[in-house]
């Protein structure tokens, strides 16, 4: 076949764009695009293969919390495409969908693009557009009229992801000791507890978890897969090729438990019971790693006694799974021990016992052996990065409002709900000022009704955030924030298999008057008198001072965005050493800090609630294209999963005469009633359950292509239990129903 | 002269879409359409279930329909890797290719002319994988040349169980899905 | 239990095939019917060979319907076109596999062919036009005056008549992607259902026109021209009953390949089974039933019947529904068609 001319073109065209990759590729990461791109309010069309002139930055992704580096493009100075950066050790050169639709955030005409004053009511999303210099000055004014009325520790800040770093960082200095992040108490805190008080440490983010060596992995309620957690899911993968032995633990049919040998469809809300009788049957069978246990653990004969009686038999009738499926899954866990992997969760506040719940699989890996192992927990490794050198905070002359008198004895971080009804109570003192960086606290924390309550009692609410969401309805003052590929941030320094420390630098402007979180910091550190807290000139100095002060070669880590650190021996078999940071020293299989704190030093069931006839229980999950509540506008992500559906299980939709693609709303205990949302009738979950995504139906205008789009699960967590050692707030407490559409 | 296919393995494939965000990027797919989607087929009845998530696309089949049905030769098998493309500026839309194709691959796109997956032609010659193999984070899909018994597609196909979509269709599709 | 679902949403794809709207049953319909106008009246300009007069209805006033009703149906098929500037392409290129290609180039062959059967009579069907471009005259002589080229348009207009009118099932039925279409039947149903609504469509034309010659002046010839096209003439009796006697054989054998082809679907793959529900009990049933078998068949079958029995007087319904049922039939398997898909045999 001869070429047409046109294909002839096609051809020069891909010769002379090969031509133009070698030239970017000799200026690699020279920085941001100098020309000033008009905005772009949809992606740009045509068939044929894009040609142009190329240019690449390297800069890690926030589309979630992740981290992941990656290599964005920019074609004709716009920009075209966002790809994994090889050298990172998260993304490994491929990112997740989320972060490859990274170029939809930019572009998606519903972020917020000019700072905003209120007008109306509060909620009601009435706003002015006004200058940087309005609105920045409104917000300080506020501030130092709270302060000089309350002190500066009546102002608080809310924080979720790299951005908000610098904001933390003036408010401080300003004295601003009160904050909250949902990250803590909505989503890993239990967790952490649950592992701080077994091991002496907690897990943090990414979770050392050697999936890919892995020989047998136990996922309980964890959909990887369905999560993206890059580097998991990657190696999940990998664990799938090494035919590694996958048991699921689900009330659904999820992603993970369709690759797994055993899928344990369990009654929601009673998994510490299956991890009881698990530990029981290693126990009872001596199945268990009496080395590791021998020289590392402590109490385990008063834990070994306190679960006796939890028996596979027992758990059956808790769970519903048959008791000889327990026997032989705890088998196989131990069979592979110390490569058996009982993942530790990410997202665990479920019904308020979590951190107890997290400390049995804390327990049952313990059992396995694996912490320190390879295809186990491996030890985190990390890196150090000097810091660029400020002033000393003052004293905090007050006690911080979120956890008074230790209410919740075991939270090592702030708890937001405590936050929350600090500022509504006012005590131990009035809070009057909050500064939201991106968390969305109407759909974060429980039962909004007391969120909007807390707002009422505020002077002050600035919500920093790139596009609006429910919150940003009742913000005084909404201060766009440019998104991630238009910004420095500081570096992100990691643990991981090796530590390492990855650069955010700016790849095209922002589409309109959006601005970094870092200058907004720095302009508030100047009009609040704080300026010498904030001493650079811009985050590119502030980088190179870092970089100078330990030693990384700068100019070399804005080409490549990654730096690693030294390796280290993070598994006993590669010659590390096991040390514990407990009270004893050792692996607390029985814990005598609970036992003084008045908690059950082994951890004990509770069995949930049964629904009331015709009410099923309520659990939530993760699309793999979306984060939370905060992409569901964006231009690629939208397209793909533009609502959200309540998972039926096929049987109970057919006696509730509902169809898969017919709309309902769903009803809970309290009366509250969601959007219209999708049915997916489906064999894929209990009958006694549903099952949505949590983050859609969003209620704010200003998402106009979000607008009740699907339901939200978090209003309809009205009914919510806290956990009583570390302050965790449940998400799986409620029962809901079916409400037709007329 | 390479004869491209795809290998998929669907054990390993979690449908997580990035495939088809990585395509719509790549490719200037425009808004609202897709070159590359994911089908989910459950089996089963609670609890006894099975799953397959698959990444569906062009099968780039040996015998093309939507070559054979087009009046222009717009829809062509390229020498290139034996794939098959569109010529946009020779294509009139008459859809005929787009009824005739039993994947639903493609679509009209909003200039007009018919599109699809390209395999990601522009790539290949540079060297790389398609867009989508390139950024799948599980690793399930293997791109190359069918023809090459070194190359990794076409081991994979012979120590894997493996089969096309719609065998009886006689178009002999070079995507390949193992199980 | 099986559940599928797909992320995939491009338009006219999803959820159901339908790039091919109203343009295409109206061009396939009025294709076919110029098909079979061509094969109606090649057959009556070899009766002119034989010595019959040549004023025959057939022998100029359908190529010239032809001619007008090629214009609308290609305009039609323009109008389908999603890249209507590189249409011009079509005509660059003739691909031998494509039914498409093979139609586009019988559509050229079809008007010339078209407009040299007309010149045959156009002249006296149209003196207006006649009397003042006498070049006119001179190619109907020359024409009539060789009786191997009337031969040869005659067979002409039969075989190209035969040909688009199985073209038009036959672009269809190549498609093994959608397996309603999926039948060798389609091309010979198309044609005879064409055969059926071009002598509807004569009959039709013939029995609204007046009987009274085509006015001679310039502004009154072309005026009659816009609102009779057909010339003047209506068709003898004897013709008419000629034309219903051939509708009703026609008709019969629409209905008899109808049935052959729901045996073969029935007879075939499982995705060919579940084609015919969509026409039998799905979303296209009403218009299949009511529209192409009751209305568009049954009815002037017996209507027809009846007239030729003398028992009922002549009247244009049968012929009305005759066309309408031709379209109802295309519209039925150009949507129902697309909608049916390949089922997986093998499953997982």
């Amino acid at each position: 076949m001869s070429l047409s001319p046109l294909r002839i073109e096609a051809v020069m065209e891909q010769l002379s764009r090969r031509r133009f990759l070698k030239i970017s590729a000799a200026t690699f990461g020279a920085g941001a695009v100098g020309s000033q791109i008009p905005v772009v309010s949809s992606l740009a069309m045509g068939s044929a293969p894009p040609a142009g002139k190329v240019e690449t930055i390297a800069t890690y992704c926030e589309m979630c919390f992740w981290k992941c580096g990656g290599i964005a493009h920019v074609r004709d100075g716009k920009l075209w495409k966002f790809e994994g950066n090889p050298l990172d050790p998260m993304s490994r050169g491929r990112l997740c969908p989320r972060g490859t639709a990274a170029v939809g955030t930019h572009y998606d005409p519903d972020r917020i693009s000019k700072p905003l004053i209120r007008t109306g009511e509060r909620g009601k999303e009435e706003f002015k557009a006004v200058t940087w210099d309005e609105a920045l000055n409104y917000v300080a004014d506020r501030m130092k009229k709270i302060a000089a009325e309350h002190g500066p520790e009546s102002i608080a800040l809310w924080k979720h992801g790299t951005g908000s770093r610098f904001f933390e960082h003036v408010m401080r200095a300003y004295g601003c000791i009160n904050k909250g992040a949902p990250s803590f108490a909505q989503c890993r805190g239990p967790r952490d507890i649950g592992y701080l008080l077994t091991y002496g440490t907690g897990l943090g983010s990414p979770e050392p978890t050697d999936i890919a060596n892995t020989k047998c992995l136990v996922l309980i309620g964890t959909h990887l897969g369905e999560n993206m957690h890059n580097t998991q899911v990657q190696e999940f993968a990998q664990a799938i090729g090494n035919k590694a032995t996958i048991i699921v633990v689900d009330p659904r049919y999820s992603v993970a438990a369709s690759k797994a040998k055993y899928w344990l469809p369990i009654k929601p809300g009673t998994d510490m019971a299956l991890v009881l009788a698990w530990m029981n049957v290693l126990v009872a069978e001596g199945l268990y790693d009496k080395e590791f246990v021998a020289k590392y653990g402590h109490g385990f004969d008063k834990f070994a006694a306190a679960i006796k009686d939890n028996t596979p038999e027992w758990a059956e009738g808790e769970t519903g799974i048959p008791a000889a499926t327990i026997r032989i899954t705890a088998r196989e866990m131990a069979r592979t021990r110390p490569a058996t992997l009982v993942h530790p969760g990410r997202r665990v506040n479920w019904y308020g016992d979590d951190a107890q719940r997290s400390r049995s699989t804390a327990l049952l890996n313990a059992l396995l052996g694996n912490w320190g192992r390879q295809g186990g927990l491996f030890l985190q490794a990390g890196m150090s990065v000097a810091g660029y050198g400020f002033p000393k905070f003052p004293e905090a002359t007050k006690p911080k409002v979120d956890n008074p008198d230790g209410k919740w004895p075991f939270a090592d971080e702030e708890v937001t709900t405590g936050l929350r009804q600090a500022t509504i109570s006012g005590k131990p003192y009035p809070i009057k000022g909050w500064v939201v960086y991106a968390a969305n606290l109407l759909q974060t924390l429980p039962n909004e009704k007391e969120t909007i309550e807390a707002i009422s009692k505020l002077d002050l609410l600035v919500v920093v955030d790139t596009h609006p969401s429910e919150i940003t309805g009742y913000a005084d003052v909404v201060l766009p924030d440019t998104m991630f590929l238009e910004r420095h941030d500081d570096l992100y320094v990691a643990w991981g298999r090796q530590g390492w420390a990855a650069l955010r630098q700016p790849v095209v402007p922002p589409p309109g008057e959006q601005k970094p979180a870092w200058w907004m910091a720095k302009q508030l550190a100047d009009r609040l008198g704080v300026g010498e807290y904030m001493p650079f000139k811009d985050m590119d100095e502030y980088l190179a001072k870092r970089c100078e002060k330990s030693g990384i070669d700068y100019a070399k880590f804005r080409k490549e965005g990654i730096v690693m650190g030294e390796k280290k021996p993070i598994t006993v078999e590669e010659g590390a050493t096991l040390e514990f940071e407990t009270p004893s020293k050792k692996v607390e299989f029985w814990s005598d800090q609970l036992a003084k704190a008045g908690f059950d030093p082994v951890p004990k069931y509770t069995a949930p609630e049964t629904p009331p006839a015709g009410y099923f229980r309520l659990v939530t999950g993760r699309a793999p294209v979306h984060t939370f509540s905060r992409t569901q506008t964006n231009l690629l992500l939208k397209d793909l999963m533009p609502e959200n559906e309540v998972w039926v299980n096929a049987v109970t939709a057919a006696k509730a005469g509902l169809k898969s693609g017919q709309y309902v709303k769903l009803r809970n205990q309290d009366g509250v009633v969601t959007n219209r949302v999708k049915v997916k009738a489906t064999q894929r979950i209990r009958p006694d359950t549903l099952y949505m995504v949590y983050g859609f139906g969003h209620t704010s205008k200003m998402l106009k292509s979000a607008y009740l789009k699907g339901a939200s699960a978090a209003q309809l967590n009205t009914r919510y239990k806290v956990d009583p050692l570390m302050g965790g707030t449940s998400i799986h407490q409620n029962f809901v129903t079916f409400e037709k559409e007329a | 002269m390479p004869r491209f296919g795809m290998v998929i393995d669907t054990l390993k494939c979690v449908g997580c879409m990035d495939c088809v965000v990585a395509c719509q990027t790549e490719n200037d797919v425009p808004q609202g359409f897709c070159r590359d989607w994911i089908v989910t087929e459950t089996r089963g009845e609670f609890p006894t279930l099975s799953l397959e998530i698959r990444s569906e696309r062009c099968n780039h089949c040996d015998n093309p329909p939507c070559v054979t049905c087009c009046p222009t030769g717009a829809s062509h098998v390229e020498d290139f890797g034996k794939t098959v493309q569109v010529t946009a500026n020779a294509c009139i839309g008459c859809k005929a290719c787009i009824s005739a194709c039993p994947y639903g691959a493609r679509f009209v796109h909003p200039k007009g002319y018919t599109d699809k997956c390209t395999f990601c032609l522009h790539r290949v010659k540079e060297g790389k994988d398609p867009a989508c193999v390139s950024v799948c984070p599980t690793h399930c899909m293997v791109f190359g040349d069918l023809d090459d018994p070194k190359s990794a597609v076409s081991q994979l196909l012979n120590s894997r169980k493996h089969r096309t979509l719609l065998p009886e269709a006689g178009t002999k599709p070079r995507v390949f899905y193992l199980s | 239990m099986f559940e599928i679902t797909t992320t995939r949403h491009n338009p006219l794809v999803d959820p159901v095939l339908s790039v091919w709207s109203w343009e295409i049953p109206v061009y396939l319909f009025l294709g076919g019917m110029i098909a079979g106008m061509m094969v109606l009246g090649g057959l009556n300009m070899l009766r002119i060979l034989k010595g019959e007069r040549p004023e025959g209805f057939f022998s100029v006033q359908t190529p010239v319907l032809g001619f007008v009703m090629l214009n609308l149906g290609m305009g039609a098929l323009f109008l389908d076109l999603a890249h209507k500037l590189y249409v011009y392409r079509v005509y660059m290129a003739f691909e031998p596999t494509s039914p498409m290609s093979w139609g586009s180039w019988v559509l050229i062959l079809v008007f010339p062919v078209l407009i040299l059967s007309a010149l045959i009579r156009l002249p006296e069907a149209w003196p207006w036009l006649g009397d003042r471009v006498p070049a006119l005259r001179g190619w109907s002589e020359a024409i009539l005056a060789r009786p191997g080229l009337v031969r040869a348009l005659a067979w002409l207009n039969v075989l190209l008549g035969i040909g688009l009118g199985i073209y038009t099932g036959i672009l269809l039925s190549t498609m093994v992607a959608r397996p309603l279409w999926n039948s060798a039947i389609l091309g010979p149903l198309f044609l005879v259902s064409g055969l059926s609504a071009a002598a509807a469509m004569v009959h039709l034309v013939s029995s609204l026109v007046p009987g009274h010659p085509a006015p001679r002046s310039f502004l009154g010839g072309a005026l009659a021209m816009l609102v009779q096209p057909l010339g003047a003439t209506p068709p003898e009796p004897r013709t008419a009953v000629s034309l219903v006697r051939a509708d009703l054989a026609f008709l019969a054998i629409e209905l008899v390949l109808i049935g052959l082809l729901f045996i073969g679907l029935a007879s075939s793959s499982a995705s060919h089974v579940a084609a015919i529900d969509l026409l039998t009990s799905g979303k296209y049933a009403t218009v299949f039933w009511w529209g192409v078998i009751v209305a568009g068949i049954l009815v002037p079958l017996v209507l027809q019947a009846l007239e030729l029995g003398h028992r009922i007087p002549h009247t244009v319904i049968p012929a009305l529904l005759v066309l309408a049922g031709g379209f109802a039939l295309r519209w039925v398997m150009v949507g129902a068609g697309q909608a049916s898909h390949m089922i997986a045999a093998t499953g997982m």
